[in-house]
């Protein structure tokens, strides 16, 4: 063995005692602080649709008070749902958004897990966009042939009272006024609240101008679900994941193919893509704030009243996020693509979430 | 006889070159189309990323009255004073033609909302600025950032268009009085994420990644060369070993999600660590390296030669002296090697990190492992998602900054390596 072989070995031999320190040293500061740590900064999880927004109060609320900037996931609404109503205590997040309202057994599970005050606050509509590229033709469709375009099992064309598997494969077999183009829609997948609210409000908005399906939904209501939710699995709806902004870059690829996503994604892409006009409305900002435009649904945020006082800065974090200056008509939540309530809509949820009154089901 | 075997390997003898070209032509070609693909990817990486490193400034003649200080410049009013009011301000005195409510609040709108706090500081840092009109550098919003890197074409119909015909024409009004300036990015470097592309850095998702790392290494290394050297140099062959041997060789295939959902259920739900901290991260990617590190550590403790072994027992050393003071010297390049490739994979995971929470929002920038951290290849994922178009170019521009970091990392464990290298 020559010199250099012992001096390899030193170095090694005190390599190793650093490390051994270092990890001792590390799992300590671990264990000590897993132990003692009081969370001291806002955990909000939930909707991949509110988040843009939240995430914009966030940093705000950060930059101007002296509480930390607030941690948002985006997990999903439903996620987002199972992980706030788990529990109380630091471990548990204190706010999830939501692009839907809190469903009842969802409201039950928080009760049986402690979580029982919970204060509900809407903070605004987001519209959703069949889009295409700008330089291709803008779609004027009804949610009648929307549904008929996009659904697995569509009423018999023979006007017959039965469910058959879609034929449509142009927009023109659907609507002869509609462009002789195949029908190619890229959209989000199932685990997508846009894909929820697209479903409920554009397909099954079509799917009860059928009086016969329509009556459906008393006798069997999973049957109507089924017909009216279902989307078709055979190639021309392309599940494109939930990134809205892959979507926007496809649609100026393929100038034939159309795109579902949120308005946000519309209102920063203006210059490549078109909204389509959806029974008559464009997917403008005035018609979605009145209610014209068909497709579009209220965004919300739950949080808990107990960690009021125990997490740091909650309060002043709902005040922020309704103030006029976030939410309002010119609020900085516009410029991102929010659609702000009316004014008595604001002023009361507004006012329940500055007084912290928890909501009943 | 003999004529005719010359005859017959002359005649084969041109088959037999050709089939060689035809190889050598196979494994070039092979290289090639690597070479071009990795060409293309940082090609496009980088002319989508590089105007990421400049950023629009605008500058503008700023007054700071007295009145906005109530009269008194103390720190309290320093910090409470209106600087979007005193920007605004300044605006409108640039550009007093403009009077419509609507073209007003567009004007506004060419300085980033994150101006408002820069100047704050900086008059909190020079308290003498006050009572004094001065040229400040403003940062840009995104829009005019875009817009100035050419990526804006004014001549797309308005309607279609976000930055209006009379922003752009402010902007030009700007540029023909030299106060439009592209400079450095070193926001980029310094700050943590954010929603406002101007103002969005790479910093905190940089720490995030190294604390996470760090504990990565400092779990999975010791652990994984302790058990190599057990199963390799000490414990009996049986079938409990076997079956250990069969599970590690496994494990190193599992999907990177199975252990992140392993370390939801351990780290989180049992031992209740908070979530979204880097402490967690770096546990659950320790859980993912320790598989390749055991494997190739073992593979470098079998390549020792007996020789070494048998001379250090023969001269009186004990198994425990044999191991630590020959073998393991000797073995320690190739448990490296084994080392940097499980370390660059966990660099570069993503998938584990959502389940614990990682995936998230985070501005603040970590201190240690214990604040709310993301990682690098999740910011790219966030920034990849954003609607803003300015966050297209910083995508691309975080994963240069991802590749330097894997190309510090390994050049740093490379180096180590050369350290001990032993040839024999």
């Amino acid at each position: 063995m020559d010199r250099n072989d012992f001096h390899a070995i030193h170095i090694w031999k005190v390599l190793m005692h650093k490390i051994a320190k270092l990890a001792l040293l590390s799992s300590a500061i671990a264990v000590a602080g897993a132990a003692n740590a009081a969370r001291d900064y806002i955990q909000i999880v939930g909707s991949s649709t509110v988040y843009p927004f939240a995430t914009v109060v966030a940093e705000t609320f950060g930059k101007t008070t002296d509480f930390k900037t607030p941690i948002i996931e985006s997990t999903g609404s439903g996620g987002g749902m199972k992980l706030f109503c788990a529990g109380v205590g630091e471990n548990h997040p204190d706010i999830t958004n939501a692009s839907r309202r809190i469903k009842p057994s969802e409201f039950e599970k928080c009760q049986a897990n402690g979580v029982t005050d919970i204060i509900e606050v809407k903070v605004g509509y987001d519209g959703i966009v069949l889009g295409n590229y700008n330089q291709s033709e803008q779609l004027s469709i009804t949610r009648r042939d929307l549904f008929l375009a996009l659904a697995k099992h569509v009423p018999n064309p023979d006007g017959g009272e039965s469910l058959v598997p879609n034929p449509y494969m142009t927009w023109k077999d659907v609507n002869v006024e509609l462009p002789d183009v195949e029908i190619e829609v890229l959209g989000p997948p199932p685990t997508s609240g846009t894909r929820d609210a697209f479903a409920e409000l554009a397909l099954e908005g079509g799917c009860k101008t059928f009086d016969w399906v329509k009556a459906m939904k008393k006798a069997d209501k999973n049957a109507y679900k089924a017909a009216c939710h279902s989307v078709r699995e055979d190639g021309t709806y392309i599940e494109s994941g939930e990134n809205d902004n892959l979507i926007v870059q496809k649609l100026r690829e393929n100038p034939k193919a159309f795109g579902v996503f949120g308005f946000s994604f519309l209102d920063q892409n203006s210059d490549v893509i078109q909204g389509s006009l959806i029974d008559g409305a464009a997917p403008e900002f005035e018609n979605i704030a009145d209610g014209s435009y068909p497709v579009s649904r209220p965004l919300y945020f739950y949080a808990k009243k107990a960690h009021v006082g125990v997490v740091p800065g909650i309060r002043e974090f709902l005040n922020a996020f309704t103030d006029e200056a976030a939410w309002g008509d010119e609020g900085y939540l516009t410029d991102k693509g929010l659609i702000p309530m009316p004014d008595e809509e604001r002023a009361k949820f507004g006012a329940d979430a500055r007084a912290l009154n928890p909501m009943a089901m | 006889m003999s004529m005719k075997q010359t005859e017959i390997i002359k005649q084969g003898l041109a088959r037999r070159y050709n089939a060689e070209r035809r190889f050598r032509i196979y494994g070039l070609s092979a290289i090639i189309c690597g070479v071009a693909f990795l060409v293309f990817l940082l090609g496009t990486t980088f002319v989508n990323g590089y105007t990421a490193f400049l950023q629009t400034y605008i500058a503008l003649d700023i007054t700071l009255a007295d009145s906005d200080f109530d009269g008194d410049a103390t720190a309290e009013s320093i910090a409470r004073a209106d600087y979007l009011g005193i920007i605004k301000r300044s605006l409108r005195e640039h550009f007093p033609e403009v009077t419509k409510r609507r073209d007003k609040s567009n004007l506004y709108k060419l300085v980033s909302s994150g101006a408002q706090y820069d100047l704050r500081k900086e008059v909190a840092e020079n308290p003498e600025l006050i009572g004094r009109t001065t040229t400040f550098w403003m940062l840009a919003d995104d829009e005019v950032d875009v817009y100035m890197k050419g990526r804006i074409d004014p001549a797309v119909p308005e309607k279609n268009r976000r930055l209006k015909d009379r922003s752009i024409a402010w902007i030009e009004a700007l540029k023909a009085q030299d106060r439009v300036e592209r400079k450095f990015n070193i926001l980029f470097f310094t700050n943590g994420d954010s929603r406002e592309p101007e103002q969005a850095g790479i910093l905190g998702a940089v720490m995030g990644s190294l604390f996470a790392i760090l504990v990565t290494m400092l779990l999975a290394f010791p652990i994984g060369v302790a058990a190599a050297i057990y199963l390799q140099e000490f414990a009996s062959r049986n079938r409990f070993t076997d079956l250990i041997e069969v599970n590690i060789n496994n494990l190193a295939a599992v999907p990177s999600i199975i252990f992140g959902l392993l370390g939801l259920a351990i780290f989180l739900n049992f031992f209740n660590l908070p979530r979204s901290i880097p402490l967690v991260g770096g546990m659950v990617l320790a859980l993912m390296t320790l598989p390749t590190i055991i494997i190739s550590s073992r593979a470098a403790l079998a390549a020792v030669p007996p020789s070494i072994r048998e001379a250090a027992l023969g001269v009186g050393a004990s198994p425990v002296q044999t191991v630590l003071h020959h073998v393991l010297p000797l073995a320690m390049p190739g448990m490296l090697t084994g080392t940097i490739i499980g370390l660059a994979q966990a660099l570069g995971e993503s998938a584990p990190l959502l389940v614990i929470g990682m995936v998230a929002f985070i501005v603040d920038i970590p201190g240690s492992p214990l604040d709310p951290g993301t990682a690098l290849p999740v910011q790219i994922y966030l920034w990849a998602d954003s609607p803003e178009r300015a966050f297209v170019e910083r995508t691309s521009a975080a994963i240069m900054v991802l590749l330097l970091f894997l190309v510090a990392v390994n050049g740093l464990i490379v180096l180590l390596r050369k350290k001990f290298e032993r040839r024999w």
